[in-house]
């Protein structure tokens, strides 16, 4: 493992300690036929036992536990628990707007983009569901597909450790989404808006949720500068100058709005949710906002 | 002078056109935008489209923009060269100028500034082209004539404060050339005869401006001596609030040297002009006094040179008379006796008893018959300056003349017998003085009229007799002869010492005449008695008070110096100190019946003062203050583009704290609680550790190199031995407490004196208990202890009253050479010298076993040597030795040496005998073995 993404899991280990194991919600349940280690407290399909009940009429002769049967004078059905687990596909933005701080101790976006990606991910795999990233990993691949496991966790690490991108904004990646599966978006959903609608369309195609998750800096949210300023972006492909940049000001924060406005309503279309975080907030609170949005995407 | 604005004036003033300048560089400054700042900003996708709603850009605030004129106004004021308070005094005018200065003594406290103010006048006067005289009135009057400023330059660069005031002003005024002319007068403030007078006709040329000096003047008036004492006046020409001065008597010490025998503190009450105080010396210290100066005042007047009438000579009286029965007013010596004792210390007895006692004159009364031991004495004696005074009588015609031909010691050969005249069996009437001969001593003094011979010896007519006659009587005979011998001389005369034979010994004259041959001293008279003679002078005070050698000075008639003893000195009788073969005479900057007083101008005179303040260069200021305000500006300018990074601001206070003076860490800092006595303070800090202490000398290099040395010891015992000791501490026996320190270093100077007795009584209390001290004569190179160097008898001196048991010098088993290293010597800077320490009692025995004697207890008081320790040990303030020590890696060995001594020393102090304890050991391990 290299040392940065032993370090980014680390940290990440330290963060999702702190929350109860997390049960993923799935409300595609019925029709999820890969069975997770957690049973859904009724008889169903499942490796686990759960109970023998008297066979009924119908019952098929395969079904019936003749070593159970064999004891005593009636027929009996082992039946076994029945265990469901939920694909979640992270997507975490990779574009150079993410490494972004605007103060020395700020942690850049990226950084705490990937941290909450990784902290959710140990959460979910801990809880047996699968996590999987719409990015390749270091195996070939367009996508990592959800696993579960505590490798998992490890292979994720790595692949959110790659640096995979100069571009200034990237667009979101939906490679490996399972239908009726939830996908989490963190970025800062700076860049043109184009190429996160067709996403989402992409995701409500595949029946999947979607929950996004937009990382700023506080700057980009205050917009605090005055005086003759030249605007760059990370990579230097856009640039803006004005004489008054404290008049700008407003107006920045308006299209800011808007820009989160529209965000939202994407998010609610696909039946999932949008939230802001900033990188001078504590990283449990980006957190615990995740916990409960899966939690309710379960639903 | 420079133009003034404001009361600045500027060295360059054209380059304040350039703050015309300055609105337009407002304009300029307001009109250019702060350059952009490049960010980087990942919002910029929303930004884009945005437009500035106002074209015009952010101007510069007004206050930035103020800085900057402030910073570019500061640097062009600081250019142009400001000076606060240029010398406003200096008007500039037309017309010739005339520029006085007093040119006495009075002007030296302050020369420096009056030759400045010469020189402005005369660079003034050169850029306005006035021609220019400069005149020191103190100089002999001469016609002024005006010439260009440069010429003068030169003469003003010459002038310097004469040893006398000025005393000729209303001869100047027949000096000044005729026309109008300015006059600048440097005054010294006080009054000169005539100095009213010629500001008067000077003001009848054009404008007088004075300037007085402001010094608060002080004289020494020569010094009388009377009853005993010498009384010393000081005075002052304006009454003024109390002051106090040090007058201090200087003169060779018993090594040669100059130095301050004695000081006298006098003091001024408030609203007098005067001060007097009187100053009671040995006569062995005061005849050394050469001249007495007022400490810190340095000018001529401050200094009164000292003659031979502060000396009191030793004479002593011998007669042979002592046998016979008389009635006294015939001894011999009576007139003798009662003439010298007011002036002179006298001593009586015989030849043998008195020449011992080396005086300086010797009278013989009628003795005729000496011994052949007695006249190769007296021979000796004179032939080193002694004067031989003898006197004729009864016995000396009685002798056998062939015998006194052969005298040495007679200044003329005698012939046998005597000459009466004007008696019942003579004819003739007796016999008057003749005048003195110009070439006598006596020359010039009166002859009374009554003054009679009857009797006298008479010479052998030879070729020497008229040269060696010095005084004579009418008739030619002689009456008073001399003969030089050796740098002494032998006189004669011809007469008895008492009336028998004429009334001399009891006129005036013969009192004059004694002290002509400066056998006796007086200070009255002196008209009468410098009459007639010529007096060269031998050395000469400047008007700063320095003696100088006198040079091809023309000799002055005696006269002329008694006149100027009075009046004080003048071009023609400069200050200093005058003399003839017989005796010296010192002639004062202030006179004796002259008294200092203020000047008193005539109406229409300007009179000021020396400006106070020094115009202040304000150039640097003004720089500094612009690249100050430039270094705001930058701060400033950071701050407003936002670029002034957060931490800039600590890093700069993190610049200044490192600038801040960091407290010393070794400095071993004693807190003394706030009230406490600086008896009980140094207490406290002699108790807080281990305190090696010096005796203080009274020689500061003696100490500083005592102090050093034990600092260098205190070094070393730091890193070599568990003691720490504080830093050295130096004691005055006399009045510190010594039971602080366990060891006192007690360097041995040849001028140390005895101590008194409550100090013997502290020193001995001190080694009774348990303190030990080190004296060294520092003189091991050579003389060692046989008790010949000047060092050495100082420490038999100073040790003769202290408890010292008997001494030997260390024997080879003593503790101090294993207390802590194994020594053999104890070398300081020198090697070789005995150490000596408490004899070992004599029973002491070889220990069974041992290489040492069996020494219990008695710690030996005193350690005794001559190798100038402290030098050896010494060491600078950065730990490096202070003196050299033998040579090359020998003497740094020596050195080490010189440290292990110390070491093993203060040991020895600290533990006693303890490592003598070892003979014990034996016996103990036997005792553990039970």
């Amino acid at each position: 493992m290299n040392p940065a993404a032993f370090d980014l899991r680390s940290r990440a280990e330290t963060l999702g300690a702190a929350l109860p194991p997390l049960l993923a919600a799935a409300d595609q349940l019925a029709a999820t036929v890969i069975l997770g280690e957690h049973g859904r407290r009724r008889a169903g399909m499942g490796d686990d036992f759960w109970q023998y009940r008297p066979a009924h009429a119908g019952d098929s002769a395969r079904s019936i536990d003749w070593r159970r049967s064999a004891r005593s004078d009636a027929h009996f059905v082992r039946e076994r628990e029945w265990q469901a687990a939920q694909a979640v596909t992270l997507w975490v933005d990779q574009g150079a707007s993410m490494r972004f701080a605007s103060a020395k101790g700020l942690p850049e976006k990226a950084d705490r983009a990937q941290l909450l990606a990784l902290a959710l991910a140990i959460l979910l795999l801990r809880a047996g569901e699968r996590v999987g990233l719409a990015h390749p990993g270091e195996e070939p691949g367009e996508a990592i597909a959800p696993r579960s496991g505590r490798v998992q966790a490890q292979i994720l690490a790595e692949a959110l450790a790659l640096r995979r991108t100069d571009a200034d904004y990237a667009p979101p990646l939906t490679a490996g989404v399972e239908p009726r599966s939830l996908v989490v978006f963190l970025s800062d959903f700076l860049g043109d808006p184009a190429p996160v609608e067709a996403a989402l369309a992409e995701v409500g195609a595949r029946s999947a949720r979607a929950l996004m998750v937009q990382v700023l800096d506080p700057s980009e949210t205050d917009f605090p500068f005055a005086g003759r300023v030249i605007f760059q972006s990370m990579a230097g492909s856009l640039r803006h100058e004005t004489r008054q940049a404290g008049d700008l000001a407003q107006r920045y924060r308006d299209r800011l709005a808007e820009r989160q406005d529209r965000l939202a309503m994407l998010a609610r279309q696909s039946g999932g949710r949008f939230h802001v975080v900033t990188t001078d907030q504590p990283v449990t609170a980006g957190l615990q906002w995740l916990y409960h949005a899966v939690e309710g995407a379960r639903g | 002078m420079m133009p003034t604005v404001l009361g600045l004036g500027f060295a360059s003033p054209a380059l304040l056109l350039a703050l015309v300048a300055l609105p337009v560089l407002w304009l300029i400054l307001r009109a250019i935008p702060p350059a952009p700042i490049l960010r980087r900003f990942p919002g910029v996708a929303l930004l884009i489209g945005l437009t500035d709603r106002d074209a015009t850009t952010d101007r510069t605030p007004w206050w930035l923009l103020l800085l900057r004129i402030l910073a570019v106004g500061a640097a062009i004021l600081g250019f142009a060269g400001p000076v606060l308070a240029p010398d406003r005094a200096a008007v500039p005018g037309t017309g010739p100028l005339l520029i006085l200065v007093d040119g006495g003594w009075a002007d030296a406290p302050d020369w420096t500034r009056r030759a400045q103010a010469v020189n402005d006048l005369l660079a003034e006067a050169g850029r306005l082209g006035r021609p220019v005289a400069v005149v020191s009135l103190a100089d002999a009057p001469q016609p002024v004539t005006f010439r260009a400023a440069e010429a003068q330059v030169g003469h003003a660069a010459a002038l310097a404060p004469r040893g006398w005031l000025p005393g000729q002003d209303a001869a100047w005024i027949a000096a000044l050339p005729d026309g109008g002319f300015e006059t600048r007068w440097l005054s010294d403030g006080l009054d000169h005869p005539g100095k009213a007078d010629l500001a008067r006709a000077l003001l009848t040329h054009g404008a007088v401006h004075v300037t007085e000096g402001g010094t608060s003047l002080v004289a020494l008036k020569p010094p009388v001596f009377a009853d005993g004492a010498i009384t010393l006046a000081a005075e002052r020409p304006l009454a003024g609030p109390e002051t106090a001065v040090t007058v201090a008597a200087i003169g060779p010490d018993p090594s040669g040297s100059e130095r301050d025998l004695a000081q006298l503190p006098l003091t001024f009450a408030a609203g007098a002009t005067g001060a007097e105080g009187k100053l009671d010396l040995p006569p062995e210290l005061r005849n050394r006094i050469q001249r007495f100066e007022i400490l810190t005042a340095h000018h001529a007047g401050a200094v009164a040179l000292t003659d031979d009438s502060l000396k009191r000579r030793k004479v002593a009286l011998v007669s042979d008379a002592a046998d016979k029965e008389g009635l006294q007013l015939l001894s011999p010596l009576h007139y003798l006796r009662n003439a010298l004792e007011p002036s002179a210390d006298l001593i009586e007895g015989g030849v043998s008893d008195v020449l011992p006692a080396h005086p300086d004159v010797i009278m013989l009364a009628d003795v005729a018959q000496l011994t052949d031991l007695e006249t190769q004495g007296l021979q000796d004696w004179v032939s080193k300056g002694g004067l031989l005074l003898r006197f004729a009588g009864p016995r000396m015609a009685a002798a056998d003349p062939l015998r006194l031909a052969d005298d040495p010691l007679m200044p003329v050969r005698l012939r046998g017998g005597g000459k009466t005249t004007g008696g019942a069996m003579s004819w003739g009437a007796p016999k008057q003085l003749a005048p003195f001969p110009a070439e006598s001593p006596f020359h010039g003094l009166p002859l009374p009229d009554d003054l009679r011979v009857q009797t006298q010896v008479l010479a052998e007519p030879d070729a020497q007799l008229t040269a060696r006659t010095i005084a004579a009587l009418d008739d030619g005979t002689p009456l008073v002869t001399r003969k030089p011998i050796g740098q002494g001389q032998v006189v004669l005369f011809h007469v008895t010492a008492n009336a028998d034979w004429s009334n001399l010994p009891l006129s005036g004259l013969f009192v004059q005449m004694l002290e002509r041959l400066a056998i006796s001293s007086r200070p009255e008279d002196q008209a009468v008695n410098l009459a007639g003679q010529t007096f060269v002078p031998r050395q000469v005070l400047d008007g700063f008070g320095r003696l100088a050698d006198a040079g091809a000075l023309a000799g002055v008639a005696g006269e002329a110096l008694a006149g100027a003893l009075d009046a004080g000195p003048s071009p023609a009788v400069p200050p200093g100190l005058y003399a003839t073969a017989e005796r010296a005479v010192a002639l004062n900057a202030l006179g004796a019946k002259v008294s200092l007083q203020p000047a008193a101008w005539p109406a229409g005179v300007a009179v000021s003062g020396f400006t106070a303040e020094k115009p202040v260069d304000l150039k640097g200021f003004f720089l500094a203050a612009a690249l100050a305000l430039a270094l705001v500006d930058i701060l400033a300018a950071l701050m407003l583009s936002g670029r002034l990074a957060r931490g800039a601001g600590a890093a700069l206070g993190l610049v200044l704290l490192l600038t801040l003076p960091v407290p010393q860490a070794r400095a071993q800092e004693t807190i003394i609680p706030p009230g406490t006595s600086a008896a009980d303070a140094r207490a406290i800090q002699a108790t807080e550790g281990v305190v090696l202490a010096y005796v203080l000398t009274g020689d500061a290099a003696v100490d500083q190199v005592s102090e050093a040395g034990l600092k260098g010891l205190d070094d070393q015992l730091w890193a070599r031995t568990a003691v720490e000791p504080l830093d050295p501490m130096g004691v005055d026996p006399a009045k510190d407490e010594l039971a602080f320190f366990p060891f006192l270093y007690w360097p041995v100077t040849a001028e140390a004196p005895a101590l008194d007795g409550a100090t013997y009584e502290k020193l001995n209390r001190y080694l009774r208990n348990g303190g030990m001290i080190l004296f060294d004569t520092r003189d091991g190179d050579g003389s060692s202890l046989d008790g010949s160097s000047p060092e050495s008898q100082a420490l038999q001196r100073i040790a003769a009253g202290l408890d010292i048991p008997p001494l030997e010098p260390v024997p080879s088993d003593h503790v101090l050479t294993r207390s802590f290293y194994l020594l053999q010597q104890f070398p300081g800077r020198y090697v070789g010298a005995p150490v000596w320490v408490e004899a070992a009692p004599p029973d002491a025995e070889q220990a069974k076993g041992m290489p040492f004697r069996n020494l219990n207890d008695g710690v030996t008081p005193v350690v005794i040597g001559a190798n100038d320790w402290a030098s050896a040990w010494a060491v600078d303030e950065y730990g490096a030795p202070l003196l050299p020590v033998g040579r090359g890696g020998a003497g740094e060995t020596q050195r080490e040496y010189a440290y292990r001594f110390g070491i093993n020393l203060v040991m020895y102090v600290l533990t006693g005998n303890y490592k003598s304890d070892q003979v014990h050991v034996p016996a103990l391990l036997e005792r553990l073995g039970q």
